[in-house]
């Protein structure tokens, strides 16, 4: 072969090259220095406000001293019911999409719809428990709050469940059926057990996909001053505490907002953090 | 073009080398596949013996996996995948509808060309399909495990790291697992869907050995690309082209004296 040589048409492909990917840097960097701005902000205002007295205090009234338990316990529970109610039915679904329905139309049906519910804004999903749950129970609730976060959660868990279902290979569903394992063991202890890493990533990203939403819950657990963990009563969370507390005009509420704002910020890192490393594992296997 | 080149499904025929009656085991009569609308396997009659290692050769595409995915009804896992005709496992029909699934495919072993093993450990690769079956004492599932992975002459290499996960083992150990996997259900009728092909000349003399080794208890099938490999651990071989079996008999008659044209361009390396 000739020797090559840098011809204008090299020459332009080169320029082309280092302009393309001169601008996918800069576009990088300008996206991360928002995230790192945020985070700087976020640090900085709400750092100074983290005491023990904000992990054991209720939320007080302006000008008092006072802490945030009642909203973080409120958010604790409310969230650990949504996950009870949705993680079952979202791997249900997701079982039934990947494993007895591949090849049915309703399966592609409910892949559509879920797709959507995934989606939806969910303002609107407070809003459709709003009618079917406060408005019937005449009141605010805990429950309508777990509820409508868990209606978040189900079509997360339906769609990592049915993804990671799939990836299993064919080659291990035949293998287990060929010592005679009838489907339903062969799901349980085959396929759940090869899928389980990417499985629990799927739960973990809900979590906290769920723990930053206020709108469903200013439409359903509303908001509550005092330590309350009746269910059947309005409940305090940190996102809606984070709302009504940032938008006063009170010094050491909006401090109290930030400190929560770290709070959240900094449990939902944790959480994809832990779910990156349950996927790193699931790969590395 | 007529398929079957006057081949009549034996019923009990004298092994000329030894003159022992041969018994079919399974029984393969005017048998069509098809994959929706296509046609995989065409009016396929074939007896597979008792107790011996009959080999399917042919070049990619002919059928000879379809063939034995029918044997175990392996097929019956996928939508659109239709069997036609009779296969009779000790003369009971298994294509009926009747035919429990489970209860066949524990008779109906099978070993994949990809080493399978299940995410757990290698112990519990064995006792698993044991503890479908059987409830025994734990002493008792112990000394099965270790008899299957002495069967799959894999005993000495994992006796010390029964608590290791399955996967962690080499690919010729992998597929040794997997054949005492098979072979710890107990199975009459073992297939093996080309079980070499993803290993290593030294891990593939391991398992034909072993393929030697189970012959004496087991009825085995094996699928192949390998016609060496047919040659050295067969009693009897099929040729098949193009989903029709075009030819079957003795090993040793079909690689020195191979009847249709079709064998003998295959045996010789004229296509495939």
């Amino acid at each position: 072969m000739a020797a090559r040589t840098v011809t204008a048409l090299y020459a332009r492909r080169r320029l082309r090259n280092g302009l393309t990917m001169g601008l996918a840097y800069a576009a990088t960097g300008f996206g991360l220095s928002w995230l790192v701005l945020i985070l700087g902000v976020l640090l900085y205002n709400g750092f100074s406000g983290l005491s023990l007295a904000v992990f054991t205090e209720m939320t007080p009234p302006p000008g008092a001293a006072g802490g945030l338990l009642n909203p973080i316990m409120g958010s604790l529970v409310m969230t650990a019911i949504a996950v009870a109610l949705g993680t079952p039915l979202g791997i249900l679904a997701g079982t039934y999409m990947a494993e007895y329905g591949r090849y049915d139309k309703l399966t592609t049906v409910v892949r559509f719809i879920n797709d959507i519910l995934l989606s939806a804004p969910s303002i609107v999903i407070g809003l459709f428990v709003y009618e079917i749950m406060v408005a019937r129970m005449g009141h605010f609730s805990g429950w309508a709050g777990a509820v409508s976060l868990a209606v978040i959660v189900v079509p997360v868990v339906v769609r990592t469940t049915e993804d990671m279902l799939i990836l299993v290979p064919d080659t291990l569903r035949e293998a287990a059926a060929s010592i005679g394992l009838p489907r339903a063991l062969m799901i349980g202890k085959i396929a759940y057990r090869a899928a389980r890493a990417g499985m629990i990533t799927g739960v973990l990203l809900a979590v906290a996909r769920i723990s930053g939403e206020t709108a469903p819950l200013l439409f359903t657990a509303l908001n509550n001053q005092f330590w309350s963990l009746d269910m059947n009563a309005p409940v305090a969370s940190l996102p809606v505490v984070i709302f009504q507390f940032a938008l006063s005009p009170y010094k050491d509420w909006q401090s109290l907002a930030w400190t929560g704002a770290l709070i959240i910020t900094l449990a939902v890192l944790t959480l994809s953090i832990i779910a990156r490393v349950f996927a790193a594992k699931r790969r590395s296997s | 073009m007529s398929s079957v080149t006057a081949y009549t499904v034996p019923t009990v025929t004298p092994d000329p080398a030894s003159g022992e009656e041969l018994e079919p085991k399974v029984l393969v009569q005017n048998l069509n596949f098809y994959y929706g609308d296509n046609r995989a396997l065409k009016d396929i009659n074939v007896s597979l013996f008792n107790g011996k290692v009959t080999a399917f050769i042919g070049p990619s595409g002919c059928g000879k996996s379809t063939l034995l995915r029918v044997l175990n009804r392996m097929y019956d896992l996928y939508p659109n995948q239709r069997a036609a005709g009779q296969v009779t496992l000790d003369g009971e029909d298994i294509l009926s509808a009747a035919q429990d699934l489970n209860l066949l495919r524990a008779k109906v072993g099978m070993v994949f060309q990809k080493p399978t093993p299940f995410p757990m450990t290698i112990y519990e690769n064995i006792a698993f399909g044991i503890r479908l079956y059987e409830k025994l004492p734990k002493s008792e599932l112990d000394g099965r495990v270790q008899h299957a992975l002495q069967r799959a002459a894999l005993w000495d290499e994992v006796k010390d790291k029964l608590g290791q996960n399955g996967l962690s083992l080499s690919g010729g150990q992998q597929q040794r697992l997997c054949i005492a996997r098979t072979v710890a259900v107990q199975p009459e009728v073992i297939l093996l869907d080309e079980p070499c092909s993803a290993l290593d000349p030294i891990s593939t003399a391991k398992i034909e050995e072993l393929i030697d080794e189970l012959a004496d208890d087991y009825t085995l099938v094996i699928v192949t690309h390998n016609m060496q490999q047919a040659a050295r651990v067969s009693d009897f071989t099929a040729f098949m082209y193009l989903g029709e079996l075009v030819e079957f008999g003795e090993t040793s008659n079909i690689f020195t004296t191979p009847s249709d044209r079709r064998t003998q361009d295959y045996i010789t390396g004229r296509f495939g």
